[in-house]
């Protein structure tokens, strides 16, 4: 049995989190390969790297998406080359020279914008996760790591111009109600959102953590729409036409709709609900008596986060966590919460709660309101970790319901 | 002390300029390269290009363009089902998720069809289809899913009236937008 573990430990697994692992579990550091005080180091470069010890990845999951992994950070900023990916046709190469955005349609005077005039606008940075709507692994099994079940969410700062300061420069007409956002990838990606995000709080960012945003998240620039499902966040966009109604594309009808057990289905479900993740203790961990911190991030599309709640006894108890500051609007927030393990069989859980009162829901309730068939788009349901006796750390959905 | 803090902020609020209706930055966009690139097809139709395609004439580009990966009759695979629909066109999604999304079971406009394809298929040569192509393609889709007759024609005027059986079954989603959030209407 132990010895299993440890052997998934050192195979599949063992990438993902090994770094984490031995730095909060072996007491004696290994010893160094040679002291490094006794020589000169390496002379400065001009492009940084990460510690020769330190090797996080993203899992990819096919062509069209990877994970970010969870495990491996401790922070809320996403670093940007570990930031979660989901296309729908490849990542496209675009050069900026030849980039222009396109917003026509129900406006006063049609317009395009190079890369270089999209700098020139009054710009903004914002902090706010993304995530895939599709961002929860229903069938997960105990080798989960928190990384397999829940990657498709990372949070980067974000910089750009306000929507609404395009809509004021070509002159949004008052009967707009929507807008096609349209990427320049190989599905010409598309989806309709309603003008009020524009007046709210929607961007176009070109700058990703204060660098160009990657390719993998729209470069050279993307819709963003704080708080609302991944798809709706058109990345490289070209072109938005203002209408007075949505344009019903593939992606808001065929996919991305949540059918529910009365027979209809929800259209245009943007908003990502109140959600965290305990990021540790998780797989493939191994805990040692004592005192453990329980850490993790939490997140709603509806505001900030306001408590979270860790319980250690399957759910019979609750404690509130430590909110790191500042705690931030539609972003991913850490959470900490002290425990001492005294060895024996345990369940942690959290369950995030977000300022407007909204709970996050147990997995019997989320499915007991949407039906059984519920699709695999917005699930956010109370999550945890299943400590054993030996200290082992799995995933087990079954013993918390 | 307050004082002077609010009199230092005034000074500042009043240096700041007034954000101006426009800033002038870009250009008028020309009516041909607006053209090029408005692709989208609305439900009413408002979006369709000219030209036409009958289910005969689809069939033979379905044979040859997309039965590889969508099957010989739309059923087979090994990517999206794109044909069947439910008995009594019943909406077990929500119930049972096994029950295959097609085209005539799930997607509520028959011109999302045209627009999808029009946009990204086949994957390996997308936007390579001619217009004609594209209404040949949809007809022969809409026939087999048992929507319209072995001699039907599909255009700009045609597309649009055809009612797909899962039209009425979307409904908007009640968690509440960006602003009028009600938690107790959730999840
Ligand atoms: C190389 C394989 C391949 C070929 C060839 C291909 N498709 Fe597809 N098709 C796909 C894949 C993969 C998807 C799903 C794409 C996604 O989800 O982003 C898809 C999706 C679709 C869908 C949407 C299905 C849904 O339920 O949402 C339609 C309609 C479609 N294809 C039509 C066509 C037509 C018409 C052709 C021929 C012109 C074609 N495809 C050729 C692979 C293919």
């Amino acid at each position: 049995m132990k010895v299993s573990r440890r052997r998934v430990l050192a195979t599949a697994a063992g990438a993902v989190a090994l770094g984490r692992t031995a730095a909060m579990q072996s007491p004696a550091p290994a010893p160094a390969a040679s002291d490094p005080s006794k020589a000169p180091g390496r002379p400065a470069r001009t492009l940084g790297q990460r510690a020769a010890f330190e090797k996080p990845q993203r899992i990819t999951r096919g062509a069209t998406g990877s994970q970010t992994p969870h495990q491996d950070l401790y922070g809320t900023i996403t670093p940007a080359d570990l930031h979660f990916e989901r296309h729908h046709a490849g990542v496209p190469e675009i050069d900026p020279r030849s980039y222009s955005l396109l917003i026509h349609g129900m406006v006063e005077r049609p317009m395009m914008f190079t890369l270089a005039d999209l700098k020139r606008f009054p710009s903004v940075s914002r902090v706010c996760f993304l995530e895939c709507s599709g961002n929860f692994n229903r069938a997960a099994p105990p080798e989960t790591t928190p990384q397999q079940l829940a990657g498709m969410t990372s949070q980067s700062e974000w910089t750009g111009v306000m929507l609404s300061t395009l809509f004021r420069e070509v002159g949004a007409r008052p009967q707009a109600t929507w807008f096609l956002a349209e990427g320049h990838d190989a599905a010409l990606l598309a989806r309709s959102i309603p003008v009020e995000k524009a007046f709210d709080d929607a961007m176009i960012a070109y700058a990703q953590n204060g660098e160009a945003i990657r390719p993998e998240q729209g470069y050279p620039a993307r819709l963003l729409l704080p708080g609302w499902e991944g798809n709706s966040n058109v990345k490289w966009i070209r072109r938005i036409e203002l209408s007075d109604r949505p344009f019903m594309t593939r992606e808001e009808t065929s996919k991305y709709t949540d059918p529910l057990a009365n027979d209809t289905a929800r259209i245009f479900s943007f908003v990502m609900d109140a959600r965290s993740l305990i990021t540790y203790p998780a797989y493939p961990v191994t805990l040692t008596r004592g005192w453990v911190e329980i850490n993790g991030i939490a997140w709603s599309g509806y505001g900030k986060i306001q408590r979270v709640d860790v319980s250690t006894d399957a759910g019979r108890s609750w404690a509130s966590a430590k909110l790191q500051e500042p705690v931030l609007p539609k972003a991913h927030t850490r959470f900490r919460h002290l425990w001492k393990w005294d060895g024996g069989e345990a369940i942690v859980l959290s369950r995030a709660v977000d300022e407007t009162g909204y709970v996050q829901p147990p997995r019997a309730e989320l499915l007991k309101t949407r039906g059984p068939g519920a699709a695999n788009y917005h699930l956010n349901p109370v999550t945890g970790w299943l400590v054993r006796s030996d200290g082992a750390v799995v995933y087990n959905q079954e013993a918390w319901g | 002390m307050i004082a002077i803090v609010a009199c230092a902020i005034a000074a500042f609020a009043a240096q700041t300029p007034q954000m101006p209706a426009t800033l002038g930055i870009g250009r008028p966009a020309m009516p041909a390269e607006i053209s090029a690139w408005d692709i989208d097809v609305r439900p009413d139709g408002v979006g369709l290009p000219p030209g036409r395609g009958a289910v005969t004439e689809g069939e033979t580009i379905y044979a040859a363009r997309c039965a590889s990966c969508h099957g010989k009759t739309g059923k087979e695979g090994p990517n999206d089902r794109l044909v069947g629909r439910e008995p009594g066109d019943a909406f077990p999604f929500g119930r049972d998720p096994q029950r295959p999304k097609t085209i005539g079971s799930y997607w509520p406009y028959a011109t999302t069809v045209f627009d999808y394809i029009r946009r990204a298929m086949p994957p390996n040569a997308p936007g390579s289809l001619q217009s004609g192509e594209i209404y040949g393609l949809v007809a022969y889709l809409l026939f087999l899913n048992d929507l319209i007759p072995a001699d039907a024609v599909m255009d700009a005027t045609s597309l649009p009236k055809v009612v797909m059986p899962a039209r009425d079954r979307f409904v908007p989603d009640p968690r509440g937008g960006p602003k009028s959030v009600n938690p107790r209407s959730r999840p």
